[in-house]
């Protein structure tokens, strides 16, 4: 299992179109992926689930990957959060 | 029986065909037991695939009609019918609790929009919209109601609604639609200048055509005159075959015009440009023959998303324009934003009388370095051709000179930074606040030019709001107030050897051409579809005649009299 730890930058927090196209590169994936903010975690692959989550700026998410490409899902989905939504 | 009706014609042309409802039905969804929950689960699992299917078709089409933009309202709402967590949900609940999948889509949906609808952020209470949209088409499915959806019609229809979205007219299928009528709206409303731009025949505002005709029904719709016929006899479809004719042959003699110059009888030259919204309208210009765009509303840019667009998204975007205009001059109108149209993530404060209040330039220089942004934009992209900023909502010259200096002082940044800037940029102000408009003298010498947009001019120089249906009887643009205003306007810009155009709705009207070319406008601003039979009225018209028409016009006592020696003259 691959886990990691991001804070969210973007003005906009978990909301917006990046929100958008994290789930979308989360899809692309088998791996079970998750997310988790303040003690609640949600799939990844949801777009209801991530914005229920309610992230903003500053927000901490922890994302979890599980399955047979767990490793090229987490690069991907690092890749994308660094690009568009925080470190 | 033949039935005659009558609306407010919207878009020029005649329908004749079966009228198509358009309308959401209700469904009622109660609490029902299943008796073979796997059996409930395949129609689910059928219907959400169904509804996929439905959704990559109308994706797919207006993507290829309309492009991207609109074609993203389609990917969020497949992203919906995909999620994990919406159908897992719906799925346990049929499984645990026996109970119909619509009636436990309902509640999982109903949960989501509840709790989406509640958050502070427009852009979560619009996906709160897409999830009552998806669960909607899902629920259709699943009782095998026939999807009056837009793009469901494979025959040639005349669409009634109530009124027209932007999400339904996104999805509207030139090829299928005759023409529309809607019960509410004016010619102003957002479906009548959808239908303009269309070219489809379209009457607004009737009131309750909906409960007055079913599906089906034979239909004809004068988007000319406003008139409507339900179950027309033999002899009336004659009549209005002949219009049809008619209409169609001055479309095709109009079309002879596009590469023509805008000429009168007497051989007054004057410029027809376009008003548009996005570079996605710059077909339309192009086709129609436009000498210019007197008109680039920039607010659409900053609307439909969450922060504000970055210097170079909007550099591309007024390039874009510029380099299609190939030196043609192109007007583009800094960020007229505040009345009527919000930027939520700008958190402005809610005023009594928005239309008086913090809006367009106001905020702009307050904004600063919001402003300073397109500011920049603007004059990087005039490089690339003929542009022109023009300033709205200006009330005194302090206004105008903070805003030129803020001009100049990225102007030096930029060439400081070694960015290539057009020469000689040209800067105007849109008159539309009386005050302007009065001292339009002192205003000639500090800009190139003067744009006059009438919507607002008219609704402040007759203190009558154009939204509020009680007073649309005093929203009157052939006042002879206004029309003295306008010829102020026009008077004190010769005088400094300046031009003076129009970007308001007036300047495409029929009865409006006439009195604007003998009180001297230059350039005439309107919607792209109404250029060429502007070009077209414009070449039997004398401007002599035309100079005596508007002297008369100024002494008329009311806009009555005025529309009626326009009338008899034309």
């Amino acid at each position: 299992m691959e886990q990691k730890t991001f804070t969210i930058t973007a003005e906009t927090g978990l909301h917006a179109r990046p929100a958008t196209q994290l789930v979308n590169k989360a899809g692309q994936f088998s791996s079970e992926i998750n997310i988790e903010s303040r003690g609640k975690s949600v799939n990844l692959k949801s777009i209801m689930g991530v914005m229920s989550l309610g992230v903003g700026k500053g927000g901490e998410v922890i994302i979890t990957a599980d399955g047979n490409d767990e490793k090229e899902a987490m690069e991907a989905i690092t890749n994308q959060i660094q690009e568009e939504l925080g470190e | 029986m033949a039935e005659h009706i009558q609306g407010i014609a919207a878009s020029d042309g005649v329908a004749i065909g079966k009228a198509f409802l358009l309308e959401q039905p209700e469904l009622d969804i109660q609490k029902e037991t299943v008796a073979n929950a796997e059996d409930e689960l395949e129609n689910f699992q059928a219907a959400v695939a169904n509804a996929g299917k439905e959704l990559e078709a109308i994706r797919a089409k207006t993507l290829e009609q309309q492009g991207e933009e609109n074609a993203e309202i389609f990917s969020a709402h497949l992203l919906v019918l995909e999620d994990p967590e919406m159908l897992g949900a719906v799925e346990t609940k049929v499984k645990d609790e026996h109970i119909t999948a619509s009636y436990a889509l309902h509640e999982v949906s109903s949960m989501y929009i509840d709790m989406f609808e509640n958050m502070d952020n427009e852009y979560m209470r619009e996906r709160a919209a897409d999830i009552k949209d998806v669960s909607q088409r899902i629920l259709m499915h699943l009782a095998g109601v026939e999807n009056t959806s837009l793009t469901a019609t494979d025959e040639e229809v005349i669409i009634l609604s109530h009124d027209l979205t932007p999400s339904d007219t996104a999805q509207l299928d030139r090829q299928y639609t005759l023409g529309f009528v809607t019960n509410i709206g004016g010619r102003t409303s957002h479906s009548a200048i959808m239908a303009r731009s269309l070219e489809i025949p379209a009457v607004v505002g009737t009131k309750d055509m909906t409960s007055r005709v079913q599906s089906g029904d034979l239909l004809i719709v004068d988007g000319g005159t406003g008139e409507l016929v339900i179950d027309p006899d033999e002899a009336t479809m004659d009549t209005y075959r002949e219009r049809q004719r008619e209409h169609e042959a001055k479309k095709e003699a109009q079309k002879k015009l596009v590469g023509e110059p805008s000429i009168s009888a007497d051989g007054q030259r004057v410029e027809l440009a376009a008003n548009i919204g996005t570079p996605n309208d710059m077909k339309g210009v192009l086709e129609n023959g436009a000498e210019g765009i007197g008109l680039y509303r920039t607010e659409f840019l900053y609307m439909g998303r969450d922060s504000l667009p970055e210097e170079d998204e909007q550099f591309e975007a007024y390039r874009s324009v510029v380099e299609k205009m190939n030196g043609a001059p192109v007007v583009i109108r800094t960020l007229d934003i505040g009345g009527d149209k919000e930027l939520p993530y700008l958190d402005l404060p809610e005023e009594l009388n928005p239309f008086l209040g913090f809006r367009a330039l106001r905020l702009c220089l307050e904004n600063t370095e919001m402003f300073r942004t397109q500011l920049r934009a603007l004059l990087r992209a005039s490089n690339y051709g003929n542009l022109k900023i023009m300033f709205p909502m200006v009330a005194t010259l302090e206004e105008l000179r903070s805003a030129k200096a803020l001009l100049q002082e990225e102007k030096s940044r930029l060439h400081e930074e070694g960015a290539a800037v057009g020469e000689a940029v040209e800067v105007g102000i849109m008159v539309e606040i009386p005050s302007t408009a009065v001292a339009a003298t002192q205003f000639a010498k500090e800009v190139d030019f003067f744009s006059i947009g009438t919507n607002d001019l008219v609704q402040y120089t007759l203190a009558a709001d154009r939204m509020s249906e009680r007073v649309a009887h005093l929203y009157q643009p052939y006042h002879p107030a206004v029309l003295q205003l306008i010829k102020n306007v026009i008077d004190a810009s010769h005088a400094e050897g300046k031009w003076t155009g129009m970007c308001g709705e007036m300047a495409g009207e029929t009865t409006a051409i006439p009195l604007l070319l003998g009180l001297g406008l230059d350039e005439f601003s309107m919607s792209a579809s109404s250029i060429l039979p502007a070009r077209s009225q414009l070449a039997t018209l004398n401007v002599t005649v035309a100079r005596e028409l508007a002297e008369r016009a100024l002494t008329c006592g009311t806009a009555d009299e005025v529309e009626k020696i326009v009338h008899e003259h034309v």
